[in-house]
């Protein structure tokens, strides 16, 4: 076991946790937000520097301080470790970086976007960004592709997060390839297209943080914080087959995995549940999903952990001037 | 005349080949190692020299050698560095085509230190001319007994190829190497775990750079403690230096740790003065990564002592006074240039050779360029300059690999000591030949492009 403190919280987690997880564990603010790590993917994490965290202490043995930020995903605790991530002047500039750079190419095309009112982006830009863009050049932009008959990839939208690539990698056997290009012009190759022909390829759709990877079966039909998520299950021969359905009326829009409140889902699942059954009959219905993450899902009808921060029409004024 | 003990024999007719090169004592190091020291004990003199990398880091070469896991059953593997691409940059290249025996000589004694049983010799695609030649040496190393089983009739045995990279300046980071070595896509990997623990398929790997494999040899041959008297302080040795830019004399020198910068730029054994006789304005000292100096801080350091060819002269003051020896990459300017026109040239490079994998490098190499294009398009005003010294903190340190503090440093520097260059370009946009700069842009779109 290890002993860690974390902006003056002090934890003790198994040895192998995590930054992340131990502050995760710990929950509310002093978590870092995380863009690319995603617990049930090998190898995740690391890409795209949302969870940089300054390591005040090493350990008890070693007590310097760690020279660069380091990214919380992918470095692991030791024991008498101290943290600071709020409390980082630091990590939070380094953020707000960080952000800026996720946004310089990011279409900002929320009102046209599925994923918008659930997209970590969103979130991760309001708690994190600016206010305003300091980029005046054109944003770069791909054309909109298909993987299979039932995802779709607008690669405009894509933050290189590379979870799609894992779960690509870990589903089917022998595959490598995910990106191609280098730097500003990598992109999601669509050797995943042909590659990809595998019953849990929808997973890709929930892991994806932001619009890049949608559902061909729930475009544009509703923005979600019209839907009404209910925890329902079925007899499933290829997974567990526990799901949360969207409902609008008496529809069923889609079906996506249950996720926890840092947006992972507790379970794959496969695509004849995601794509195939969206009849109210396939489903045993458990009651209401709680959305336990503050985002725009849960600001209106869903119970609220924590209200938006509102800032005055003032402040924008003398932030912009 | 400085010492020299690489290029020694560089310029002897023939010595490209076998015969010339063994008649001149090659292969002396592997005799003596193989057949008079235990494994440890050349490691021991590797450390005794105080050799330092000369890839970049100068990460001392015994020791990371000494932390090289030897678990049971497990191939270890050396892997030579010869990926060579950092603009300004070109000695491995000249020591591979002048006297290739001496990298291979260096990789079998040093893969005999490691109790490594294969090696690689990385090397950059565009060396491809060089392919030939060091395929050639390693026949001829196996024609005659140096290379394969039971190498002079002991148990040690050993196998060497040569594997090209596919033009990607990344793949010379150590870790993005071994990606690519094993036929996958050249990210770097996340660190720990090293390569000393988990390198190439997974195994306990040392990566090294040309020169620093090469340098093995004289150590192995003169012992340790010879090579440690060369040089000054913790700089030991020999460096192999690339000189470019307004010089009378580019080319590669060794130069002795040491050699006043001075020396070094203005005397007729190295780089003869400045070309036309014009007058000094700017040194990048160790390939286009480390910060550019004015031409008063890189001929002596802050506090008035004259600046050196070594690690801890160079990098006397930090990044306020100071730069680096990197990998050698001298590039020398003169009083007609405009820095931030220079800078462009090597942010656009950094740009197109980042990997993607991390957000700060990706997009922050980008953008860096456009506001530089912008700026040499005459487009550019006072508050970019402020914006691309702000973008350039924002990737330094922040990134998965160095390759973002190799495009932030020059940013970070050419700002610092000549932010008039940039000015001089906002104010007078005129006279700009825009036609000569481009956008460096590998979009996807060609209509937004
Ligand atoms: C972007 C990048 C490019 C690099 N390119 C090279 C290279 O071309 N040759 C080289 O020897 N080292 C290069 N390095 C340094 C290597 O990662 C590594 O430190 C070096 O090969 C170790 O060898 P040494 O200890 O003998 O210097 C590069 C590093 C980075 C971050
Ligand atoms: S710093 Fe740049 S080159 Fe290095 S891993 Fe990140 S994106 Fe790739
Ligand atoms: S979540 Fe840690 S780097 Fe992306």
């Amino acid at each position: 076991m290890a002993k860690v403190i974390i902006d003056g919280i002090e934890v003790e987690v198994e040895d192998g946790t995590t930054i992340l997880q131990a502050a995760r564990s710990i929950g509310g603010e002093v978590t870092p937000p995380a863009m690319c790590y995603y617990t049930k993917l090998e190898g995740s994490g690391g890409y795209c520097r949302t969870c940089l965290v300054e390591v005040s202490k090493g350990s008890e043995k070693d007590p310097r301080p760690m020279p660069k930020l380091v990214p919380s995903c992918r470095t692991m605790v030791q024991d008498g470790m101290e943290v600071k991530n709020t409390t980082s002047e630091r990590a939070l500039e380094a953020r707000k970086g960080v952000v800026e750079m996720l946004l310089v190419n990011h279409p900002l095309d929320c009102p046209v976007c599925d994923q918008a009112g659930e997209c970590d982006l969103q979130d991760l830009s309001y708690d994190h960004g600016g206010y305003n863009t300091r980029s005046e050049f054109e944003r770069r932009t791909f054309e909109k592709q298909d993987i299979g008959d039932k995802i779709q990839l607008h690669m405009t939208r894509c933050i290189l997060c590379y979870r799609c690539v894992k779960v690509a990698d870990q589903i089917t056997d022998g595959r490598v390839h995910g990106v191609i290009n280098r730097g500003d012009a990598a992109e999601i190759s669509t050797y995943i297209k042909n590659a990809v022909d595998n019953d849990f390829s929808g997973n890709m759709i929930d892991v994806c943080p932001v619009g890049a990877l949608t559902d061909k079966t729930f475009r544009f039909k509703s923005r979600v914080w019209f839907t009404k998520p209910m925890l329902a299950h079925r007899d499933c021969d290829k997974c567990s087959g526990k799901t949360t359905i969207w409902f609008k009326g008496d529809d069923v829009l889609r079906v996506t995995g249950r996720k926890d409140e840092w947006n992972e889902v507790e379970e794959f699942i496969c695509n004849t549940c995601r794509f195939d059954k969206k009849k109210v009959s396939d489903w045993t219905i458990e009651g209401p999903k709680e959305v336990s993450r503050s985002s725009v899902i849960s600001a209106n009808k869903y119970k609220n952990l924590e209200k938006p921060k509102e800032f005055k029409l003032n402040d924008i004024k003398r932030l912009d001037s | 005349m400085g010492k020299k003990i690489l290029l020694e024999h560089a310029e002897v007719p023939g010595i490209q080949g076998y015969e010339v090169y063994r008649e001149k004592g090659g292969y002396r190091s592997v005799e003596k190692a193989l057949k008079t020291m235990s494994a440890e004990q050349v490691v021991e003199e590797v450390k005794t020299s105080g050799v330092r990398g000369r890839g970049g880091a100068g990460f001392p070469a015994g020791m990371k050698w000494s932390f090289l896991a030897k678990p049971e059953g497990v191939p270890r593997y050396l892997v030579c560095n010869a990926d060579e691409s950092e603009p300004g940059t070109f000695k491995d290249r000249y020591l591979m085509s002048k006297i290739p025996h001496l990298l291979i000589e260096g990789m079998i004694t040093a893969s005999y230190a490691l109790g490594a049983n294969t090696s690689y010799i990385y090397i950059r695609g565009e060396y491809y001319y060089l392919i030939g030649i060091l395929e050639k040496a390693i026949e001829e190393a196996y024609a005659n007994g140096w290379l394969g089983k039971n190498i002079l009739g002991t148990d040690f045995s050993h196998d060497l190829y040569v594997h090209p990279g596919a033009g990607a300046y990344i793949c010379g980071e150590e870790t993005a190497l071994l990606e690519s070595l094993e036929g996958k896509r050249g990210n770097p990997r996340m660190k720990p775990p090293f390569p000393a623990v988990k390198g190439l398929y997974d195994c306990p790997t040392v990566v090294n750079n040309v020169e620093t494999i090469a340098a093995v040899v004289p150590i192995i041959n003169d012992g340790g403690e010879a090579y440690a008297n060369i040089g000054i302080g913790r700089s030991t040795g020999t460096k192999l230096i690339s000189a470019s830019g307004h010089i009378k004399k580019p080319g590669v020198y060794e130069v002795e740790m040491g050699l006043p910068v001075e020396e070094f730029i203005y005397s007729d054994e190295y780089c003869g003065g400045i070309l036309n006789d014009k007058k000094l304005k700017a040194v990048v000292a160790g390939g286009s990564s480390v910060p550019i100096l004015p031409a008063d801080l890189i001929l002596t350091t802050a506090n008035g002592e004259p600046r050196l060819m070594s690690y801890e002269s160079l990098s006397d003051g930090g990044f306020q006074t100071g730069t680096m020896l990197g990998s050698g990459g001298f590039i020398v300017m003169d009083e007609t240039t405009n820095i931030a026109k220079n800078l462009y040239n090597f942010t656009r490079f950094y740009h197109h050779e980042s990997c993607g994998q991390c957000s700060p490098c990706r997009e922050g190499t980008a953008w860096m360029e456009k506001i530089l294009h912008k700026v040499l398009a005459g487009k550019g005003s006072m508050e970019d300059i402020d914006l691309l010294w702000d973008i350039q903190t924002k990737i330094d340190g922040n990134t998965i690999c160095p390759l973002g503090e190799a495009a932030s440093w020059p940013v970070a520097s050419a700002i610092r000591h000549f932010r008039q260059d940039f000015e001089e370009l906002v104010k007078n946009p005129a006279g700009l030949d825009e036609t000569r700069y481009y956008y460096h842009c590998n979009n996807i779109n060609p209509e937004v492009a």
